[in-house]
């Protein structure tokens, strides 16, 4: 039964850890401004130039990052439900073999639970851990990398020997009345003197597997877009706003990120730093060539939404600012205060894509105060946090090559 | 030459209790565990992530294993069941999973979603959404008792199944005589 178990998780945790170190990257950590974890040494190695393409990259990534996550919670838990004889083991360790290889379980099960944890607090904003998430998270990450590569290179030829000496086909077919224990094991962990069965096998991979199937269908939604959406009863951003243009998804609300209304009414002027510096209104902004793209928000927790976007191509304004697109990436600032994500950097790449927008409108209006009014970044395939709101300032910058 | 080595191997692996390769392994392990601890010292978050490690390490073992068995056991003795009179052939089915499974999924869901069940993030959720969360514990329940409500009905399915056959079976038994070969 832990081999059944150990098998889905052994399918489905690498998924989990690779698409949170991609999450890691896509976040373009080496350009100024964009650093959560400054301390991070080699284990930023692989990191590269987050793509604009496909657009729903990071949507998809990072949606199966935490649906996946949240879906495997009942699998792990049955997991450590069916060790538990493992922690009445006595004497703990025979060997230095086994004392070093129970260090190792410890970092195992320690991480496992941290990063489920971290993350699921993360993602109902309840920050009640004394660390920040993102630092917390991805060393974590590695913690446990190290032990569950170690845990499956161990465990990985009893696990094949044991899914193979009981036919799955039997099990199934098996109710509880014909449900025996298993012949005891050497790793003990079959208990000694088992109860009499209440539920059979295909009972437990039933209970379990429905559980997941549970936890995947009342928050999948929220990565979705149109009437799949409301089936998103227990996710923080699965939120319905209403019909309008502006009813989707919001995260960080004007109001709270310090936005003055005052400041986003007449005054407001976007300044472009660059060879050539230039100060524009709403007006003139306006009056610059328009482009439209259907483009997502997908938030590093895990919903996200496609909408569709108005606005000025942000190679435009390079070009306005007297850099040359391909060679520049830009500091994005916002008016917003005291949130860790006021300001955001932008790849060469990211700029020079033609869909990359300083948008003004959202779905034919104007963008509401809590979507970013006067203006926003809309990237394709950008996590949702570079999408800066309420955009003030772009520098651009020759990229340091 | 090869012989030393094949004998030190060997000296290795009885003293360390394994193969030399799971030693390898595990200090592998440890190694790069130990770099990303090193990190974590790096950020300044170390006591914090200490605790909070060790306190995942344990908290399914030491605390909900514990509580979730506990429950089972109650559920099990049934200390607040009334004794029934043998109720002549129908055979009440056991009663327990049908306990077990909705209280187990509606337990999960409320371990992943509490914060916003019980509305404990509401200050930084209502700056974050502009929505409050008052829907979810409503959700919650809701799908709680939808889930009891499934069982019951499983459960009301499964007797009615258990009651046709011991009719069958009692209509069966009187005829049984006939049907053997000395009728």
């Amino acid at each position: 039964m832990t081999s059944v178990f150990g098998l889905v998780l052994l399918l489905g945790i690498p998924i989990v850890l690779i698409t949170g170190l991609v999450s890691y990257a896509a976040y373009d950590p080496r350009l100024p401004g964009n650093e959560t974890t400054p301390e991070r040494g080699l284990l930023g190695f692989y990191l590269f130039d987050w793509p604009t393409h496909p657009v729903w990259l990071y949507r998809f990534t990072q949606g199966v990052h935490v649906v996946l996550g949240l879906t495997l919670v009942a699998v792990l838990l049955a997991k450590l439900w069916s060790v538990i004889p493992k922690l009445f083991a006595w004497p703990p360790a025979r060997s230095l073999a086994e004392a070093l290889e129970r260090a190792s379980l410890l970092l195992l099960v320690g991480g496992a639970v941290f990063e489920f944890v971290t993350g699921i607090l993360n993602i109902q904003l309840f920050y009640v851990f004394p660390f920040s998430f993102y630092p917390a998270h991805l060393y974590g990450a590695w913690i446990f990398l190290a032990a569950f590569a170690v845990h499956v290179a161990f465990k990985l030829p009893k696990m094949v020997r044991s899914l193979r000496s009981r036919s799955i086909r039997r099990e199934l077919r098996t109710g509880l009345d014909g449900t025996r224990p298993e012949p005891p094991d050497p790793d003990g962990l079959v208990p000694l003197r088992p109860a009499a069965p209440t539920m059979s096998r295909r009972g437990v991979f039933a209970f379990v597997g429905g559980a997941s199937l549970m936890m995947l269908g009342l928050s999948v939604g929220q990565t979705t877009d149109g009437p799949l959406r409301r089936t998103a009863l227990l996710a923080p951003h699965g939120r319905d706003y209403g019909p309008g243009p502006n009813d989707f998804q919001v995260n960080k609300a004007a109001t709270a990120m310090g936005v003055d209304p005052a400041t986003t009414g007449r005054d407001w002027r976007l300044e472009l730093a660059g060879p050539h510096p230039v100060l524009l209104d709403r007006a003139q902004l306006l009056a610059m060539p328009m482009h439209t793209y259907a483009l997502p928000i997908a938030c590093v927790e895990g919903w996200s939404t496609e909408q569709t976007w108005t606005g000025v191509r942000l190679a435009d304004l390079a070009r306005l600012a007297g850099a040359v697109p391909g060679t520049a990436d830009v500091f994005v600032e916002s008016l917003e205060r005291g949130g860790a994500f006021g300001q955001a950097s932008l790849s060469a790449g990211q700029v020079a894509d033609p869909r990359s927008l300083l948008a003004l409108r959202v779905n034919g209006a104007d963008l509401s105060l809590d979507h970013g009014f006067p203006a926003r970044i809309m990237v394709p395939n950008a996590p949702g946090v570079h999408n800066t709101k309420w955009v003030r300032k772009l520098s651009f910058h020759a990229t340091a090559s | 030459m090869l012989s030393g080595i094949r004998g030190t191997y060997r000296w290795v692996a009885t003293r360390y209790g394994a193969d030399p390769l799971h030693l390898l392994a595990l200090l592998a392990c440890f190694a790069l565990a130990g770099y990303a601890a090193s990190r974590v010292v790096a950020a300044g978050i170390l006591v914090g992530f200490l605790v909070w490690f060790v306190g995942a390490a344990i908290i399914h073992d030491l605390l909900l294993y514990p509580l979730y068995a506990l429950a089972d056991i109650v559920a099990q003795r049934r200390p607040w069941r009334r004794r029934r009179p043998p109720s002549g052939p129908v055979q009440w089915p056991p009663l327990i999973n049908y306990l077990r499974v909705p209280a187990a999924l509606s337990g999960l869901l409320l371990l992943v979603w509490f914060p916003l069940i019980l509305r404990l993030a509401e200050q930084n959720y209502e700056k974050s959404v502009a929505l409050d969360t008052s829907p979810y514990l409503g959700r919650w329940l809701l799908v709680t008792g939808v889930l009891f409500a499934g069982s019951a009905l499983a459960y009301a399915v499964r007797l009615r199944r258990n009651k046709s056959s011991s009719r069958s079976r009692t209509r069966l038994r009187p005829r049984a005589p006939r049907s053997s070969p000395s009728g």
